[in-house]
């Protein structure tokens, strides 16, 4: 019964925020920033046996890993970006939110190149 | 772990109803220089605490989704 935690763990850390928003604001961002690492943390616990799951079929079925790997980093990055955008958007930083999701897009687009790349290769192989 | 996390939470929440009181009685003796101090510091406190659980955050989706 993990997300009952959860929930338990959300309307505390929202009654703490309302409270201290009144008279310390940059507090309250710090409560609401603790209580979403600490409910990230919770959950990303039950990811990684996911993510054994899923390399455990990928390796049963014989894909190459890399590609396995570049996915998971892909979306470790994504999980970390909307994260840290997410924080900065309740901070009042819109704009520093769009520039951390840029961010990531880049990072993103970078790592996906070798795969990209491959796959071009393959059809430049396929066209005679 | 867990309840060491939660801890946190009600830890920092504490530390700013504390500073809120004592910035208003320094507010109410006149020292709005040492009151603008306190506020630094205790934000200065807490972002250490929370960097810390921010830091085990990432060294967890690190070693998960093989980050480097």
């Amino acid at each position: 019964m993990e997300i009952v935690q959860v929930i338990g763990l959300g309307l505390i850390a929202a009654v703490l925020v309302i409270f201290l928003r009144e008279y310390r604001p940059e507090m309250a961002m710090q409560v609401s920033l603790v209580a979403g690492v600490i409910i990230m943390l919770l959950v990303i616990r039950h990811v990684a046996g996911a993510v054994q799951a899923i390399t455990e079929t990928a390796v049963g079925a014989g894909v190459n890993l890399v590609y396995l790997q570049t996915l998971l980093r892909v979306i470790g990055i994504a999980y970390l970006a909307e994260f840290g955008s997410q924080v900065c958007r309740d901070a009042g930083e819109g704009s520093i939110a769009s520039r951390i999701e840029l961010a990531a897009k880049v990072i993103i687009l970078v790592m996906a190149v070798p795969v990209v790349v491959e796959v071009m290769e393959s059809i430049m192989a396929l066209i005679p | 772990m867990d309840g060491f996390n939660i801890d946190l939470l009600f830890k920092i929440a504490g530390i700013g109803i504390f500073i809120s009181v004592l910035n208003i009685v320094l507010k109410q003796a006149e020292k709005q220089e040492q009151a603008q101090m306190l506020t630094l510091v205790g934000v200065v406190i807490v972002l250490l605490m929370v960097l810390q659980l921010i830091n085990d955050l990432f060294n967890s989706i690190k070693t998960i989704f093989n980050l480097f």
